[in-house]
Order: structure tokens, then C-alpha cells, then sequence
């Protein structure tokens, strides 16, 4: 069961997409896993077939629990798993049962009309009361003490609203963790954005709606070419040690409708050509609030870009997401006042800003980063 | 096509990107954007629905233009006659 998130401690196996004796290769989905960051494609690390399914549809089973036994590339000799039948989609969880409805006796049981309609109603069992009225005879006040006692049926909340409450949750624990051992510095700087958006206004000109550029693609390869001159804001920071990656996979905040937040990765960002980066940022988009989303999308990640959008406010200072050791915030591109040779006119304005683990790096370096930044995005034809 | 099947369609390809909103009663004077809470790449995946339903392109320079769902049908049968 694969790590997806800095808080992840289990996850509930939904769905065998292999089966023993199927051959798998690198990248292949083998399953899908249940996870408070809703519903993950596994995908398979080895070349090989699968040999031995060891985990059950349905179960729920911790962080690091083998899952699957492939060998490499040989048939397997081993008798496979027996079948499970196949689901299409994580079941969501049964509601606690009510209690039992229970027919109020007539006969022979002495209670008051009052308590009988009251036990009806609150589904009290009148057989199993001792009256308090004349002659053992039960009346309301008896069945209201043990109403009061009987648990009400949990309201099963929607699936859907308790995929919300799980995701608020898991985001609630690795912002908390953050806060609490990551000390974070800010900088941020005003870029002048008219460059790229007169490139990206020149560009969707001549495009059908399919392959026009929105300003995040171009925003998010800026910061991904950056990065190779400044890895120390690139990787991970785990178990008291900085790990840098050699590779640049940037995740993009994407907000999903009613709440909740992930961030996977586009992988080597800085290799990616800006054309496809954006195909690639809507598919992205599409799967984290379709469903969808890979494993190696969520674990992946080495710094993560976060943006306000169009409908936001100036600035942007996000809350690292461990392990990760940097977030890049962009706020709302804005018309404003810029000094551009000597004199004083209206230019589109964007303002950028780094937050940053002070345990791995410092302001100045944080600062030359984002002049970095700023530097690209004045010549977005070359990005 | 009728207005009231265009508008109906303007509503269907909206209840794509938002379908939380999906059986609710909107005003179809309000603020798309704000109404719907739709960001710049739900609204470029509405263009893209719109031109691939209608075979109307819908370019950048007239996004402005579309700010209600009574704009967006106005402008829909403005292309579709011009």
C-alpha cells in the first residue's frame, strides 16, 4: 500500500484492474486504492506477471502492506488468489443498521394509550418495560425514560459529503504538521506579466479552443526551468535530512469544487513544452475532481505552485506541504502602475512569492530564485 | 437551433463544470463566473464544450462578452446567424 500524502496511514484496496497470471509492466495500473484523498490508480513499479493477489477487495489495510507479488517476468507457479468480484467504484460505507422496528403487543400488556403511541414513535419495545403505573401498567413517563436511552439511527451522511470530510481532514493533519515543524520564510516580488500575456493573447489568436494556453502553463514552467539552477528548493526534507531530487516534478494546486485541495505533480515539468504542460494541466484538473488521479501524481511532487486564479486578491503565501521544502504562491494577475523607462505606466502585474523551509535554504537564495522566476516570464517565447 | 434549446444546452455544458449546482435554479442574468464560481480553465473547458456541441469558435477576444448565461445564448445566436 503506497504512501500518498504525509498523513496517509492506510488505505482501503477498491479494485484488482490485474489478476494473477497478467503480465505487468512499469507504470501499468494494478489497482484502485480508497484514500481520504479520494479514489488513487496504483501503479505497478516492476516488470513481471502477477503472481499472487494478497490483498482482498474491500479491505482496508496499512501504509507499507505488500499488496501483490509479481515475478519477474516468469509465469507464476504459485496457485493464484482466488477471484474476487469485481467493483466499479468504492462502495461507500453502510449506515449504522436502526434498531429493529418493533410492533407494540396489545394483548396482555397493560399500558397506557399515551405510552403506546409514544413507544410507536420511538420504537421502544413495551414488552421490555417495567410499569410505574397502577398495577404494573406502563405509561408514558416509562417509555420516555427509555427513549431516551436508545441510541437515535445514525444518519448516514451522503458518500460524497464524508469523501469531503476525509479530504478536509487530511488536509487539515499535513497543514497542521507543517505549521508545527517546518519553519517557514516568505519572499515575494511584483513580476510584470504583460509579456506573457501578450505572447499568450498572440498565440490563442490563431487557436482552436482545444490547444489555447491558459497563464498557469506558462507560469509553472517558469518556476520548473528555475529550479535546475536552484535545487535546494527542489525535493524533500525527511528524517532530519535534505533530499534533493534530480528531477523537477512541479505539482499544481488544484482546487476542487466544494472544498479540498490536491496538488499532484506533472512529471520533469522542466522538460515539458508548454503546449503539452497545458494539455497536461487539464487533464490533470480533470482527473483530481473527476477521479482518477496516480499514485505517483500524489507522492511525486518536489515543490508545489499554487495560484489564486482570476477571481482572487493580490498575493498568495502558501503553507508548505510536507515533505516537500518550498511552495511557489501567484496571486491574481492585476492592471497596475509600473515604471518602464523612466516613466510611469499601466501594466499587467502579477505578485509572486516563495514561502520556504528555513532548515534547507534562506532568503537570500529564496530571493534569487524568484528574480530567477521574474526573469523568465519576461521572455516567455523562450519557455 | 431555438433559443430554448440553445439555452439548454448553455445550461447542460454549465452543469458539467459545476454539477453541484445540477437541478438548482439559477439566474440567468447573474455573473456566470461569480454565479457558478468558474475559474479560467472551467471556463476555457466550457468554450471547448460549446464549440464542440455548436462548431461556434469563440475567440479569446470575446470571453468578455459572455458573462451571463442570457449573454452567452445572445452570442450563440449571433454566430450561428452571422
Amino acid at each position: 500500500m503506497p504512501s500518498l500524502g504525509a498523513d496517509m496511514d492506510a488505505g482501503t484496496l477498491v479494485e484488482w484492474l490485474k489478476h494473477p497470471g497478467d503480465p505487468v509492466a512499469r507504470g501499468d495500473i494494478i489497482a484502485v486504492v480508497e484514500t481520504q484523498k479520494g479514489a488513487i490508480e496504483v501503479e505497478v513499479f516492476d516488470q513481471g506477471t502477477v503472481a499472487k493477489l494478497l490483498v482482498e477487495e474491500g479491505a482496508t489495510v496499512p501504509v507499507g502492506t505488500p499488496l501483490a507479488v509479481i515475478n519477474g517476468g516468469e509465469v507464476a507457479s504459485e496457485a493464484p488468489a482466488a477471484p474476487t468480484p469485481a467493483v466499479t467504484q468504492a462502495e461507500p460505507r453502510p449506515p449504522r443498521a436502526a434498531p429493529a422496528a418493533v410492533s407494540v403487543r396489545s394483548a396482555g400488556l397493560r399500558a397506557s394509550p399515551a405510552a403506546r403511541r409514544l413507544a410507536s414513535e420511538r420504537n421502544v419495545d413495551l414488552a421490555g418495560l417495567i410499569g410505574s403505573g397502577p398495577g404494573g401498567a406502563i405509561v408514558r413517563a416509562d417509555v420516555e425514560r427509555t427513549a431516551d436511552l436508545v441510541p437515535e439511527a445514525e444518519i448516514a451522511s451522503p458518500p460524497e459529503d464524508k469523501a469531503r470530510l476525509e479530504m478536509r481532514q487530511a488536509i487539515a493533519a499535513s497543514m497542521a504538521r507543517s505549521k508545527r515543524e517546518i519553519p517557514h520564510y516568505y519572499v515575494s516580488t511584483t513580476i510584470d506579466l504583460t509579456p506573457v500575456e501578450t505572447w499568450l493573447a498572440q498565440a490563442n489568436a490563431d487557436r482552436p479552443p482545444t490547444t489555447r494556453l491558459l497563464v498557469s502553463a506558462p507560469l509553472l514552467k517558469a518556476v520548473a526551468i528555475a529550479l535546475r539552477r536552484f535545487p535546494e528548493f527542489n525535493g524533500s526534507y525527511l528524517d532530519g535530512a535534505v533530499r534533493p531530487s534530480d528531477r523537477i516534478h512541479c505539482g499544481m494546486a488544484i482546487a476542487l469544487r466544494r472544498g479540498g485541495l490536491v496538488a499532484p505533480a506533472v512529471h520533469d515539468t522542466d522538460k515539458c513544452p508548454v503546449d503539452d504542460l497545458m494539455v497536461a494541466l487539464l487533464d490533470l484538473v480533470k482527473r483530481a475532481r473527476g477521479g482518477g488521479l496516480r499514485s505517483s501524481e500524489l507522492s511525486d511532487p518536489t515543490i508545489t505552485v499554487t495560484s489564486l486564479g482570476e477571481r482572487g486578491v493580490d498575493a498568495l503565501f502558501g503553507v508548505i506541504y510536507p515533505p516537500q521544502v518550498a511552495i511557489i504562491g501567484f496571486g491574481t494577475p492585476r492592471v497596475g502602475p509600473w515604471v518602464v523607462d523612466g516613466q510611469i505606466t499601466a501594466r499587467t502585474l502579477v505578485t509572486a512569492s516563495l514561502s520556504a523551509d528555513h532548515r534547507v535554504s534562506d532568503g537570500h537564495r529564496g530571493s534569487l530564485f524568484l528574480a530567477e522566476i521574474d526573469r523568465l516570464l519576461q521572455e516567455p517565447e523562450m519557455l | 437551433m431555438t433559443t430554448e434549446s440553445l439555452k439548454t444546452t448553455v445550461l447542460t455544458e454549465l452543469g458539467n463544470i459545476a454539477p453541484e449546482l445540477d437541478g438548482e435554479v439559477v439566474d440567468p442574468d447573474a455573473d456566470l463566473r461569480e454565479e457558478f464560481d468558474i475559474d479560467s480553465m472551467d471556463f476555457l473547458n466550457f468554450v471547448i464544450a460549446l464549440h464542440k456541441r455548436l462548431d461556434v469558435d469563440i475567440p479569446e477576444s470575446d470571453y468578455a462578452k459572455l458573462n451571463s448565461i442570457n449573454a452567452v445564448v445572445t452570442y450563440l445566436e449571433a454566430a450561428a446567424a452571422g
